[in-house]
């Protein structure tokens, strides 16, 4: 049974999609639970598959028992093990957390909404768990397209345009790692992972392989949202449903990040992207400047969603910038962030979404007072805030850490007051909002209730899995030194400095 | 030295996190109260049990999660760590006291709220006294700047809401821009961030990085309110004013300027300090902050913003001590984070009683207070003695060690700077008393008959007034646990 | 006249798909039209798709349909150099499902926004969007 943990949790959910669609036309109040226990099912594998890693070392599963590369392998090592586990348990959170909001957004139309959601998460999950390059274009292009599906849900005036957009953004991006692909399998006449790195080595210097990892590194950038590549990320996700962005938000660009990480150490190994190209340099800046952009653009931004979608392009450059470090403390920090950046953004999208079912408008003037009437959701929402300045024992301090530290021992200095000053900016950002939501007394159009000065909070299914997040915060951040040393130390390969 | 694992050290720390939720959903205010008395009695009790171990020279240790070889949160109690925790612990008991009287006399709004957050602003202060590495200590500052946040910005109005963004760039802004990174490259040169009796950073720096470090982390802790990154200080005084009390006197000013301390015996050591000749830079940051806070001082109206520049000029003492090098001064630093500590609280608890009592907050509209509030005004006499160091007061020992030290180091610059700062001192505390007690009747601005404040702050103004002169005549155990904390130092 | 011949009539379908793929971005990029931008879209992965199918060829090779000679197939070692190869073919009838299920999504997209708009132009939707 345990063998089949790497393709089952791809096809059940998959499978439960479809159940869930032709539910949705029968009985709609089935839709939820069997998204429920689909996605159960997966966190069920994920952490399965996860131990059994830790036992064996890596995974392998053959599909339809034809052996690579013939076939289509899906290989688990620490890596994805890490990442299947991140995807399922922050999805399955984020469906429980998100009930009330979809069933109060969508009355017609919830059980369209779970086979949406539910397709997204197989189609990251396929990403995550997948050894083919192939196979993760096609599972890519799954997680795309329904994710244009579900941020089109949105407010009617302006989700389809935006959608719109990051369909052509992303269609190109996914287009570009397709042409990329092409080159490599112009080249070794294989799809394999495994199987390209062994081939790769005798023509590290052809301009082919060049150009394949050009076009496979901006198309995975465009996807992931990388400055200057991040246009269409503010848009799609402020005015995506706010259950869709609570679970797009923290894991399509870190699904990107991880398939990055993928391609450099499995693929193209470490060899060829650190020394036999120079660009390292060149992307340790680029992340800077991502990093600093996305700081001062989330400044200027009124609405609290536009500038948490601002703060995730930060983030973006850290992890980028710290596994283009080079190092073991830099890649540490990277993968470590990915986990840690997962948990934050869940922890704020989720605490957003509270406030906006029951406050509706989300721009900072309606933000009045609302640590009164919400004050446990603002305490979540203080707790993400501190993660993504860097404050102990929040995880956000220990990924910095491991940043900055990996950013001195490769003399990057650039890098690390880039890191600085982004902390300082979301001091202030964090703090803007604290004051206004601690500050003014609510203004009268927000007196729901008729009771001034009574606690308004969402409901419970709302709330807790939100304190189980905030709490998560604090507690995968005192455990991060074992986080790295059981999981993270040993995906990295030997030669890293 | 003898070194003693307990879980002493957490417990203290964990005392006042604990009361919190309890204090929070208290229904009734006395029931709140009292879990607030509780835990600052319970938090001192722990404390004292650990003195007769640490005065005979054993240490406790206890370590509670290591992230990464070398960087863990682990408590030590030494004798410097202990002295600040007696001063802290013993000082929130009686500040609970006054801070009942003054809330409850001015009839203020959120008292939960404030109850809860001071007790985890104490619970910071303790966890920076009873640090035994870098990270911990950056753990519990940055807490403690998150946790009297909403203390400081107490009154929600317009001026406390600049004076938050003003606290919170000044600290936030250099704790995360100045000592997260120095901290980070600490780590990097040695791999660990133990403070250790010679220092750390022996032997692993160069001088041009280790000055650079320095100074990151002298400016850095910005909380010891070194010029020229005082200015929040002043800025904070719209807090109660029991918050200005503990917090600004005692609690917050004083983990700076305890950071510090600890920074340079245990990261840099004085060996490294004084080879390097790293101590005149620093005696000069803190004499300019000495002398420009009292000149500042004597040009204030507002009583508190007075106490606030005094504080300012008073925290670089310790400093200058410290700096020193020499061990009576290095004494005299250390011992004056306790006598300040006592005397200031007194002028702020007396600040806040003529508040209460008068609602007057200006020094110019205070003449002829001494006839109206003769016990508060009598302790204001006797703790700006201490702060001036003159007896009988326990100000003096502090002052005179400074002057053996600055003498024993043959600094005589020093010397110079602590004797006019004490007449500067002693030129604008003692117009106050003057006006308090001596002009004509005609000319008092009040009407005649004695009221003084509410009982619950008159009685700790008095009991702190009384202990500043005990402090002269039996400065054990302070003097004691600053002269072994020197000691035990290596070199010098 | 060597570099001409070999770099470029040499490689001729390459620089047919390279020309077709700006033409596509052009589109997508130049065009006010959110159809046509839509069609742009359309023939970039088009382009792609036909890159792939085109690095299957072989000299003198046929399609990859095994022919019988005679008797069962297994047994008979089967000429590789025969067959052109299947594999892009069949990476591409994958691809062709994504470009087209994509082409719908973005479609649906176009619809909703002509319901709300009544214009596909997209400058036209930018200044409503700003009057709003």
């Amino acid at each position: 049974m345990t063998h089949n943990f790497p393709v089952l949790i791809v096809t059940v959910p998959l499978l439960s999609a479809f159940i869930i669609s032709g539910l949705s036309w029968v009985k709609k109040s089935l839709c939820f639970p069997v998204a429920l226990l689909a996605l159960g099912t997966s966190v069920f594998c994920a952490i399965g598959l996860l131990f059994r890693v830790l036992d064996l070392g890596v995974v392998e599963y053959h599909m339809g028992g034809w052996m690579p590369p013939w076939g289509i392998a899906y290989r688990v090592d620490l890596l994805n093990g890490l990442m299947l586990v991140i995807v399922s348990l922050v999805a399955l959170t984020n469906l429980v957390a998100t009930h009330r909001t979809v069933v109060a957004d969508f009355p017609e139309k919830h059980g369209t909404f779970y086979t949406l959601y539910v397709l997204f998460v197989t189609g990251l999950m396929g990403i995550s768990v997948t050894g083919d390059v192939f196979n993760l274009y096609v599972l890519l292009e799954i997680t795309s397209l329904t994710a244009y599906a579900l941020i089109a849900l949105g407010q009617p005036d302006r989700a389809p345009l935006a959608s719109l957009n990051y369909v052509f953004i992303g269609t190109i991006g996914a287009c570009f790692y397709l042409l990329g692909i092409g080159y490599l399998y112009i080249m070794t006449g294989s799809l394999n992972m495994a199987d390209i790195a062994s081939l790769l080595p005798p023509i590290y210097h052809s301009k082919a392989v060049l150009v394949a990892f050009i076009f496979c590194m901006v198309g995975v950038c465009t996807k992931m949202a990388f400055f200057p590549l991040h246009v269409w990320l503010p848009n799609a996700y402020t005015y995506a449903p706010d259950a869709a962005t609570s679970v797009i938000a923290p894991l399509m660009t870190k699904v990107m990040v991880y398939v990055m990480i993928r391609l450099v150490f499995s693929v193209f190994l470490p060899d060829f992207s650190f020394h036999v190209l120079h660009i390292s340099h060149a992307f340790v800046w680029l992340a800077c400047l991502a990093i600093v952009m996305g700081s001062l653009l989330a400044l200027s931004q009124k609405n609290i969603k536009t500038m948490l979608t601002y703060i995730i392009v930060s983030e973006i450059g850290y992890m980028v910038g710290g596994f283009w470090l080079g190092n073991r403390l830099g890649m540490s920090g990277a993968i470590l962030h990915i986990l840690n950046d997962a948990i934050m953004t869940l922890c704020l999208f989720l605490a957003v979404g509270n406030i906006s079912y029951k406050i509706r408008e989300l721009d900072f003037v309606h933000l009045k007072g609302l640590f009164r009437k919400m004050p446990i959701t603002m305490a979540a929402f203080v707790a993400g805030g501190l993660s993504a300045i860097g404050v102990p024992p929040t995880c956000g301090f220990f990924s910095k850490w491991y940043l900055i530290s990996g950013a001195i021992q490769a003399g990057q200095y650039g890098f690390m007051l880039a890191l600085l000053f982004s902390s300082l900016v979301n001091v202030v950002l964090f703090f803007r909002i604290i004051e206004i939501a601690y500050f003014e007394p609510m203004e009268p159009h927000n007196d729901t209730t008729g009771l001034k000065g009574s606690i308004i909070e969402a409901p419970l299914t709302m709330l807790v899995p939100l304190l189980i997040v905030a709490v998560s915060l604090v507690v995968v951040g005192i455990y991060s030194g074992d986080i790295v040393t059981t999981l993270i130390a040993p995906i990295l390969p030997k030669g890293i400095g | 030295m003898e070194m003693v694992n307990s879980i002493r050290p957490l417990l203290a720390v964990m005392v006042s996190l604990c009361a919190v939720p309890l204090i929070a959903a208290a229904r009734k205010p006395n029931v709140r109260e009292m879990w607030t008395f509780l835990a600052a009695a319970l938090k001192f009790l722990i404390v004292i049990s650990m003195l007769p171990a640490v005065l005979r020279g054993s240490q406790f240790t206890y370590t509670l999660v290591e992230f990464l070889p070398g960087a863990a949160i682990r408590f030590k109690v030494d004798a410097l760590g202990m002295l600040f925790a007696l001063v802290a612990s013993s000082l929130w008991i009686i500040t609970s006291v006054y801070s009942v009287g003054y809330m409850r006399g001015l009839k203020e709004h959120s008292q939960t709220r404030y109850f809860c957050f001071f007790a985890l602003a104490l619970s910071a202060t303790i966890g920076v006294a009873f640090s035994a590495n870098l990270l911990t200590l950056y753990l519990f500052y940055e807490m403690l700047s998150l946790a009297t946040y909403p203390l400081v910005t107490h009154h929600q109005d317009r001026e406390a809401r600049q004076s938050g963004r003003k606290y919170l760039t000044y600290i936030l802004g250099t704790s995360i821009g100045l000592v997260l990174p120095a901290m980070l490259i600490i780590y990097h040169l040695t791999g660990s961030l133990e403070f250790s009796s010679v220092g750390l950073l022996a032997g692993h720096a160069s001088k041009g990085l280790v000055a650079l470090l320095l100074f990151m982390l002298l400016f850095g802790f910005a909380k010891a309110a070194i010029m020229p990154f005082h200015g929040w200080l002043p800025a904070a005084m719209v807090a109660p004013t029991p918050v200005s009390a503990l917090l600004h006197a005692v609690a917050v000013v004083k983990v700076g300027v305890f950071s510090i301390v600890r920074v340079l015996i245990g990261i840099f050591g004085t060996d490294l300090l004084f080879s390097y000749h790293l101590s005149t830079p620093i005696l000069i940051v803190a004499s300019i902050t000495i002398l420009a806070g009292s000149l500042i001082a004597l040009s204030q109206d507002n009583l508190k913003r007075l106490l606030a520049f005094s504080t300012i000029s008073q925290l670089s003492y310790i400093i200058l001590g410290v700096a020193l090098l020499s061990p009576k001064g290095m004494t005299g630093g250390i011992l004056h984070i306790a006598m300040h500590a006592f005397g200031k609280i007194t002028l702020f608890f007396c600040a806040g009683a003529i508040f209460v009592a008068t609602g007057k907050k200006n020094i110019s509209e205070m003449t002829g207070i001494g006839r109206r509030m003769p016990v508060t005004m009598a302790a204001f006499f006797i703790a700006s003695l201490s702060i001036i160091g003159l007896p009988p007061c326990g100000g003096f020992w502090s002052k005179w060690y400074l002057v053996l030290g600055s003498l024993e180091a043959n600094h005589l610059s020093v010397l110079f700077v602590l004797l006019f700062s004490s007449f500067l001192n002693a030129c604008y505390f003692m117009p106050i008393a003057y006006r308090a007690f001596f002009l004509r009747p005609e000319e008092s601005m009040f009407e005649k008959g004695v009221q003084e404040g509410p009982p619950f702050c008159v009685v700790p103004l008095v009991i702190t007034a009384l202990f500043s002169i005990f402090l002269l005549f039996y400065p054990q155990p302070f003097l004691d646990l600053a002269t072994m904390m020197v000691r035990s130092l290596g070199g010098t | 006249m060597d570099v001409l011949i070999h770099h470029i009539i040499g490689k001729y379908n390459y620089w047919l798909y390279t020309i077709l793929m700006m033409i596509g971005l052009y589109a997508m990029i130049a065009k006010n039209n959110l159809i046509k931008k839509l069609v742009g879209m359309n023939i970039f992965q088009t382009a792609i798709i036909l890159f792939y199918v085109s690095i299957a060829c072989k000299k003198g090779a046929t399609i990859p349909i095994i022919e019988e000679h005679g008797g069962s197939v297994a047994g008979h070692a089967i000429r590789v150099a025969d067959y052109i190869n299947p594999l892009p073919h069949v990476l591409m009838l994958t691809a062709i499902v994504v470009s087209v299920s994509t082409f719908g999504v973005a479609l649906a997209l176009a619809v909703k926004i002509y319901q709300k708009y009544k214009t596909l132009e997209e400058d036209e939707i930018l200044m409503r969007l700003r009057d709003k």
